[in-house]
């Protein structure tokens, strides 16, 4: 059961949008950018709002990738490993990313939610390649060596704050 | 209207919705594993696609005819692009086909076998999901599912509930119900239509054979069962017999061979919930209020008002539906020891549904903390054990049901059908020389095609508003209008499957348009050949009043909620 703090700010995201079923996809973006993260309870309870299955609502947010039900961290690093990425060796930074990170494939969030590691097909900065998005910040030609800058540079700035 | 060219024939058309029935028509059973007339058009497994005569294709069943039309069916192109989806799907179907209890009745199966797809290059999917056991009527088996959607659109277009649906995308893609919880927690309502739909063992009925064939072998339980109304118009046609015939005799005596002791018909159950219904509808009538009644026979109905339109609720009959009144009075019957010969009673339904899986748990339906009924086996079920225990059904011999519960009107023999229970109700308040008065019920519109169908009767000068509704999403929007004040009725039967009990989950599945016309007739015709037609003209029902239930009717007929 989420606190009652989610209820109250999800009522708050609803009532900008009509009580229709061609409001889900809004709500649950706007979820989604307040929380990180899309909480399961909460999407039978947008549901009930707008008129809708909860199996219906269920199928919608799990069927895009940009939805995720587990919470994620604060610096969310999204590793392109679109074509020209790829062949411009994404993958080595991914990986020095995961091994700074104690990630994997299977797991992309670390314990102490401050960062999360995911690949994306293509964030369309292929003249950048290889590249990679800091929550809404594109930082571009990466190597493993500047995934390690980076990692270094964010956690101080998260110690900052 | 139009003429086209199917395969160098030419062939008429008039108002086809598509081209895949068309062809149908033209008498090619093109194969399709997604395409149900009655539900919305998805073209997902693309079997039916066809070719024009510019070579190009496209899915026969989302494409509208038109006049002039040239289409290939079978082109080398075709059979080999079928061949190559159903590789493609059971490529991602778990096949451990010997032993799934689909096997033999499986549409995959056989069409696999049919456009001779002989070999899998893509080697074989292991099981990765658990089995789903945990409703009590049906168990679903995700790895088996060909994500064909036809489960999805009936729960959800059919019948208004939605419990299952697609989730996730691509490979990953699964049908399931919200958050991947088991599916007893969801609003299933157990009607089972998406095992009727399913094209493979992904959705089957959760079976109770084995608990009561060990009963049957003990010889210090006296086993009885009671078959539905429906039953005995679906059974025939899985021996080779004609479809939609009543066999009820047959029926009665594969049921005694298997070793039942006693088999009773539920027409008798019927008929007292039609007394006890009636009864509670002249009360509500002649007080005003509240309305509408609604029947309780249907427990899918029952459930889906409860999770749906809690407000309704208490709308809905107290009577018990036919199958807990026989097996309640049976109760009492058995609890004299000269009946059960100091032996433990087993109380079996034999039932065309799924949902009754379900109904025989429900609290309120519960005696002194006790079940009226033991164990539902459905029609498929009942098809299984007549073949397993090898009776040779085709041959064998009719017997009449077991007295004393084994008379119904035929007022209940239609129960069956949807508009039967209403009819058999309104029966009863028939005024005037019986024949035409029933004549006269049977044409205001009680009988007829779709799935709403609204009239009025007259009783002693008053007018009476019924509708008769099936599938649950028709419900759902009658119940709306019922809310809003748009619609009012007296008195409203409900069915959660179309068609009635005849097309129930529990009954034999790939049923064409002719075998649901079939099955329905095969139970208006029982009505006209029996001899009582009413239900409180049923003698041995009658003289239960006085005897067993006096003073007890609503101890022994009433739900307890």
């Amino acid at each position: 059961m989420l606190e009652q703090s989610f209820y109250t700010k999800a009522d708050e995201i609803m009532n900008k949008y009509p009580a229709q079923e061609r409001s889900l996809i809004p709500i649950i973006h706007e979820v989604q950018e307040t929380y990180n993260y899309v909480p399961l309870e909460l999407l039978p309870y947008i549901a009930k709002h707008i008129g809708i299955t909860e199996t219906k609502a269920y199928s919608v947010a799990s069927f895009y990738e940009r939805f995720s039900f587990e919470p994620k961290g604060k610096y969310i690093i999204r590793v392109c490993d679109g074509t020209a990425c790829h062949v411009r060796q994404s993958l080595p930074v991914l990986e020095r990313l995961r091994s700074e990170l104690g990630l994997s494939d299977k797991k992309h969030t670390t314990d102490d939610m401050l960062f999360t590691v995911e690949t994306v097909s293509c964030l369309g900065a292929c003249s950048l390649a290889p590249a990679l998005m800091v929550n809404d910040h594109v930082h571009p030609a990466m190597t493993p060596d500047k995934a390690t800058s980076l990692i270094k540079d964010l956690r101080e700035e998260a110690a900052k704050s | 209207m139009g003429k086209m060219i199917i395969d160098g024939m030419p062939v008429e058309f008039t108002d086809e919705q598509n081209i895949l029935s068309v062809i149908r028509k033209a008498g090619i059973d093109l194969p399709t594993l997604c395409y149900h007339s009655e539900l919305s058009i998805y073209g997902a497994c693309r079997l039916c696609n066809v070719e024009d005569d510019r070579g190009r294709m496209f899915a026969s069943c989302s494409e509208r005819p038109r006049d002039g039309m040239k289409i290939k069916t079978s082109t080398p192109r075709l059979v080999r692009y079928r061949r190559m989806l159903i590789e493609l799907m059971l490529a991602s179907h778990h096949r451990d086909c010997t032993t799934c209890v689909k096997s033999g009745d499986c549409e995959l199966q056989k069409l696999a076998h049919r456009l001779g797809v002989s070999s899998v290059r893509w080697g074989y999917k292991e099981r990765t999901h658990e089995k789903d056991r945990s409703s009590p009527s049906i168990v679903r088996d995700p790895d088996k599912c060909i994500l064909c959607g036809d489960c999805v659109r009936v729960c959800e277009g059919i019948q208004g509930v939605n419990a299952i649906d697609f989730a996730h995308r691509g490979t990953d893609a699964m049908v399931i119900p919200a958050f991947n919880k088991e599916i007893a927690k969801t609003d299933c309502v157990n009607c089972g239509q998406c095992r009727v739909v399913c094209p493979t063992g992904a959705i089957t009925i959760n079976t109770n054979i084995r608990p009561v064939w060990e009963a049957l072998a003990d010889p210090n339980v006296k086993v009885f069962a009671q078959v539905a109304p429906a039953v005995r118009v679906a059974v025939g046609q899985a021996f080779g017999g004609a479809k939609g015939e009543n066999v009820m005799g047959k029926i009665v005596a594969a049921l005694h061979r298997l070793g039942f002791d006693d088999v009773y018909d539920t027409t008798f159950g019927a008929d007292m919930t039609i007394l006890e219904e009636s009864k509670e509808f002249l009360e509500i009538f002649e007080k005003g209020g509240p309305f509408p009644l609604f029947t309780s026979c249907c427990p899918a109905w029952v459930s889906f008002c409860e999770k749906r339109w809690p407000e309704f609720r208490n709308n809905i009959s107290t009577s018990y539906s036919p199958l807990q009144m026989l097996a309640s009075v049976a109760r009492e019957y058995y609890a004299d020891p000269k009946n059960s010969e100091g032996k433990k009673i087993l109380s079996v339904g034999i039932m065309p549904c799924t949902a009754k899986k379900a109904e025989i748990l429900r609290e309120d339906l519960k005696r002194d903390g006790k079940q009226n009924v033991d164990y539902i086996l459905t029609t498929e079920e009942l098809i299984t054990m007549i073949k397993r225990a090898g009776i040779r059904f085709d041959l064998i011999e009719g017997e009449a049901a077991d007295m004393p519960f084994g008379i119904g009107s035929g007022g209940a023999v239609i129960f069956g059908n949807s508009g039967g229970v209403m009819e058999a109700a309104l029966r009863t308040l028939c005024e005037g020389p019986e024949r035409s008065a029933i004549e006269e019920l049977r044409n205001s519109g009680v009988r007829g095609p779709g799935p709403l169908r609204e009239f009025t009767f007259n009783y002693k000068g008053h007018e009476i508003k019924a509708a008769v509704v099936s599938g649950l999403a028709e419900a759902d929007a009658l119940l709306r209008r019922v809310k809003n004040g748009e619609s009012f009725y007296h008195f409203v039967e409900v069915m959660a499957c179309r068609r009635g009990c005849i097309m129930g989950g529990g009954q034999p599945a790939h049923a064409g348009y002719r075998t649901k016309e079939a099955r329905k007739h095969g139970l208006y015709e029982s009505d006209v050949n029996t001899q009582i037609k009413k239900s409180n003209e049923n003698p041995t029902a009658l003289a239960l009043y006085d005897t067993l239930i006096r003073g007890r009717e609503h101890e022994l007929l009433h739900s307890h909620r």
